[in-house]
């Protein structure tokens, strides 16, 4: 009696699937409780709470939400990468009789959760975050098409990694790689907790993906300062245009792989299965029609970020601007033709290998394009090597490295060799790191000071430049070469000691890495340390080009007092050179969107609805999924959904502006 | 290339737009084109599904086949009854237009019980079938075929709610602007399904008894 309504209180639930036992899992949790206690304790002391509903937490200001974007990204990147120097370290002992510290099932969750976290909860918060950020100030907007829509997209992206954290102390998580491959993810061969963690983190993070792409197209289209056609909109807004259009034309795909997989495990049907009819291998198909382009939706905001970076440090317009355009357009298209070279040996035959592996050389086209813009920008311009554009050459030397390993494994016959090698694994973090992270890192540098007002420490950023840079290359370089020697990925133990030279090689370049991501987060500190040096009063610290330098850093909650005119491509150039001056007054009241707090109370509803559906909690699953029918249909009848800035308010900030900027 | 050698001697060009305050969020005809591009991604969804059904739609695995569970005078009933119901919401439109709040809550709750009539054909259908042994659980086919059906039925179940939650708002706001743009996105989310059930009737239900 008291067993069964246990178990329908708590589901599947119970003292065994908290990780006592492992001494890993125990230790981290005791230190990031003890974190988060006393966060938790200096936000109630210094009586923040407040502060951070009312200012962050229901703001749908865009800005906010790019920079809450950005917080999320590298919060999730330090677990991503202890799960990366767990798997380095492992990789770099266990040889012969040593059996490391991880056993395979343990192994094989840190590999998922590296690789779900990384691409889900590192790399799209962090672009995410970014467009958020820069790309309604270079249109020249007041706030993105649908600025609650955005909120809800964040808090939703923020509850999907919530869910994947609370798998690391309550249950598992799945051990089945950052795909989650059918037939081995069905409910046969994965009966625990760990795969549906995955499929409810990721679908619930998906949405919030989906619905912010849809409504950063729409600000694009629609918000454009006027005067801006779209051949004189920044090159970094054509990328982000590009990617969420992607974006909004693959994550259904994901979505539909992902919900039919979750049918196979909670009501039994046959999708994927390997009895009945089931078609394990349309699981793959689906799930990267969504993974290849998703590469190129990281990518192509990166692109654009080397783009304006490169053109404000040459001091120059960017070489080929319309090349530049219709090659993200075209890379954009091509995207979409290539998924099935992740599968070369699944055996479609000779003529539908040939296709996909020409369609994915011939991306290369392209992206070289870019590459020589970029270089013909930068010849016989006024470089400054300031740390942004180290991050560009860094990028430059590095990426076409991994370009050029890309399309050595378009060609089916050589990847019959090394599908599932090493080979691919370095393959694909030399593009990933070398291309998203790298450009991730130039604009966290070149936008904060526009961000916060003050630049970043320049010692700790360029330690942080150099510990990625060295260290992607020790921690790489080896692992390309045991791939090519034919070493199989997602393994814990080897039996080759020949190997192990080039592992520790490996785990050195880690740490490395390592290095780089601390002086990262020290120069945020020590930037912080140092504000009033680093401070930027112009709005302008590098010398700018585009619309969001023509403003204040931060800049203020409406963005631009008038809403500039464009006349050209580099709009704050051309304001620049053509002696512009700022007006002095006629301000009127400002239309604004209002803060709302319906967007976290969605999130925090889809949360426990899908931890009660991990755990089959089927009464707190179908309350919580009555409470967002409730909550969604309430704020439909919220129809006070505006407010004025009164323009006395708007003339004392821009007042206040005037005052420090003079002579400057 | 040539725009940047203009010299500050140019005629003073206007740098600033001093705006009436219309240039809000979601104006501008954004909130129906953001609509539109949802409606593409939903469309993919339903592509997606489609594709699956497309793969598996043979897969019987010695259980039922389309001929012997599919009702077609029933099919055919049910779709008469969800393209009927978009004829009447094309009816209430021009009262829309005009500002008629009686009209439109007329013709939007034919609407409705035309789409329940629908739903309620539907959840007949699909428990026949169960009770038959033919459920989700007996075939790839028969996954495919009630998750098909089934997300579309979702859809429609979601477009009745919505139906309702508009009728009581026109009744607290009439139609004002916002209500204006909701009723828009709203016939586009209920005439999106009807071409939705249009392939899946073809599809689904036509070439499997064909078949």
């Amino acid at each position: 009696m008291s067993d069964h309504l246990l178990k329908s209180i708590f589901g599947r639930l119970t003292w065994e699937s908290f990780p006592l036992h492992e001494p890993i899992l125990l230790g981290t949790f005791i230190v990031v409780a003890a974190l988060g206690l006393a966060l938790f304790g200096a936000l109630t002391y210094f009586r923040l709470w407040g502060y951070l509903w009312t200012e962050w937490f229901t703001s749908v200001d865009h800005k906010r939400i790019g920079i809450m974007y950005v917080i999320l990204g590298i919060i999730m990147l330090l677990r991503g990468f202890s799960d990366a120097l767990m798997m380095r370290a492992q990789q770099a002992i266990a040889f012969g009789d040593n059996q490391g510290f991880l056993e395979a099932h343990h192994y094989d969750q840190i590999f998922t959760a590296h690789g779900t976290i990384m691409i889900f909860f590192v790399a799209i918060p962090l672009v995410v975050g970014l467009v958020n950020f820069v790309m309604p100030l270079q249109l020249g907007a007041r706030d993105v098409a649908f600025p609650f829509l955005n909120n809800l997209s964040f808090w939703l992206t923020a509850a999907g990694a919530v869910l994947v954290m609370i798998s690391l102390f309550v249950g598992e998580f799945a051990s089945t790689g950052w795909l989650s491959y059918a037939p081995l993810a069905g409910l046969a061969y994965s009966p625990e907790t760990g795969v549906d963690y995955y499929l409810w983190s990721l679908q619930i993070a998906g949405v919030g993906t989906t619905l912010s792409a849809i409504n950063m197209v729409a600000t694009v289209i629609k918000m454009r300062a006027p005067g801006m056609t779209m051949m004189k909109m920044p090159v970094f807004c054509w990328t982000a245009l590009c990617s969420n259009v992607l974006a909004i034309a693959i994550f259904p795909a994901l979505t539909a792989a992902f919900f039919l997989l979750m049918l196979d495990r909670y009501i039994g049907t046959h999708f994927f299965t390997n009895e009945l009819g089931g078609s394990p291998m349309m699981y793959w198909n689906m799930v990267w029609i969504w993974g290849h382009p998703e590469v190129y939706v990281l990518v192509l905001p990166a692109f654009g970020i080397y783009s304006e970076i490169t053109s404000t440090f040459t001091g120059k317009r960017l070489f080929g601007y319309t090349s530049m355009v219709y090659a993200t357009v075209v890379i954009t298209i091509l995207s979409y033709l290539v998924w099935l070279h992740h599968f070369f040996t699944m055996g479609a035959g000779p003529s539908v290998n040939s296709f996909f592996g020409i369609a994915t050389m011939v991306i290369a086209i392209p992206t070289g394009a870019k590459i020589f813009n970029w270089l013909f920008t930068m010849y016989r311009g006024d470089i400054r090597f300031e740390l942004p554009m180290m991050w560009v050459v860094a990028f430059m030397l590095t990426f076409v490295v991994g370009g050029m390993t890309g399309v050595l494994l378009a060609i089916p016959p050589a990847d019959f060799v090394l599908h599932n090698s090493l080979f691919l694994v370095a393959h694909f973090h030399n593009v990933i790191i070398g291309g998203v992270v790298f450009g991730l890192f130039a604009g966290m540098v070149y936008w904060f000071p526009k961000a916060f007002g003050f630049k970043l420490d320049e010692f700790w950023g360029k330690v942080a430049f150099w510990g990625w840079v060295i260290g992607y290359w020790v921690a790489w370089t080896p692992i390309y070469v045991v791939g090519l020697m034919g070493t199989t990925r997602r393994v814990n133990h080897f039996d080759d000691p020949t190997l192990q030279p080039y592992f520790i090689v490996a785990a050195i370049g880690a740490l490395i890495i390592l290095v780089g991501i601390l002086g990262f987060v020290m120069s945020i500190v020590m930037g912080f340390v140092k504000r009033d040096q680093l401070r930027d009063l112009t709005g302008d610290p590098w010398d700018g080009r585009t619309l969001e330098w023509s403003t204040t850093s931060p800049p203020p909650a409406y963005n631009f007092a008038f809403t500039p005119v464009i006349h050209d491509l580099d709009a704050w150039y051309d304001m620049k050179s053509r002696g512009y001056e700022r007006p002095a007054g006629g301000y009127r009241p400002i239309h604004m969107p209002r803060n709302t707090g319906a967007g976290i109370i969605l999130a925090g509803l889809a949360l426990s609805l899908g931890f009660g559906m991990v755990w089959y909690m089927w009464w707190l699953a179908a309350l919580s999924f009555a409470g967002l029918i409730v909550v969604a249909v309430a704020h439909t009848f919220n129809f006070a959904r505006d407010y004025f800035i009164p323009a006395d308010e708007v003339a004392l900030t821009e007042s206040k502006r005037h005052q420090p900027a003079v002579g400057a | 290339m040539t725009d940047h050698t203009r010299l500050p001697s140019d005629a003073a060009p206007s740098w600033h737009l001093a705006e009436d305050d219309d240039h809000d969020s979601g104006g501008n005809g954004a909130t129906v084109l953001g609509f539109w591009i949802y409606l593409m991604s939903d469309a993919l969804i339903f592509a997606s599904l489609f594709a699956m059904f497309g793969v598996v739609r043979t897969n019987y695995a010695g259980g039922q086949m389309p001929h012997e569970i599919f009702e077609l005078p029933l099919v055919a009933l049910n779709t008469a009854l969800l393209l009927a119901s978009s004829i009447t919401f094309g009816q209430a439109m021009p009262h829309i237009e005009a500002g008629r709040v009686r009209a439109t809550r007329f013709w939007l709750a034919v609407t409705g019980l035309l789409g329940a009539g629908f739903i309620g054909i539907e959840l007949y259908e699909f428990s026949t079938l169960i009770a038959e042994g033919a459920g989700p659980q007996r075939s790839a086919f028969l996954s495919a075929f009630f998750t098909l059906v089934g997300t579309h039925g979702a859809h429609v179940t979601i477009g009745l709610l919505w139906i309702g939650v508009i009728l009581v708002q026109l009744g607290q706001h009439g139609l004002s602007q916002p209500m204006k743009r909701r009723l828009i996105c709203l016939s586009m989310f209920w005439h999106f399904l009807d071409i939705i059930w249009i392939g899946v009737f073809t599809f689904v239900y036509l070439f499997g008894v064909l078949r």
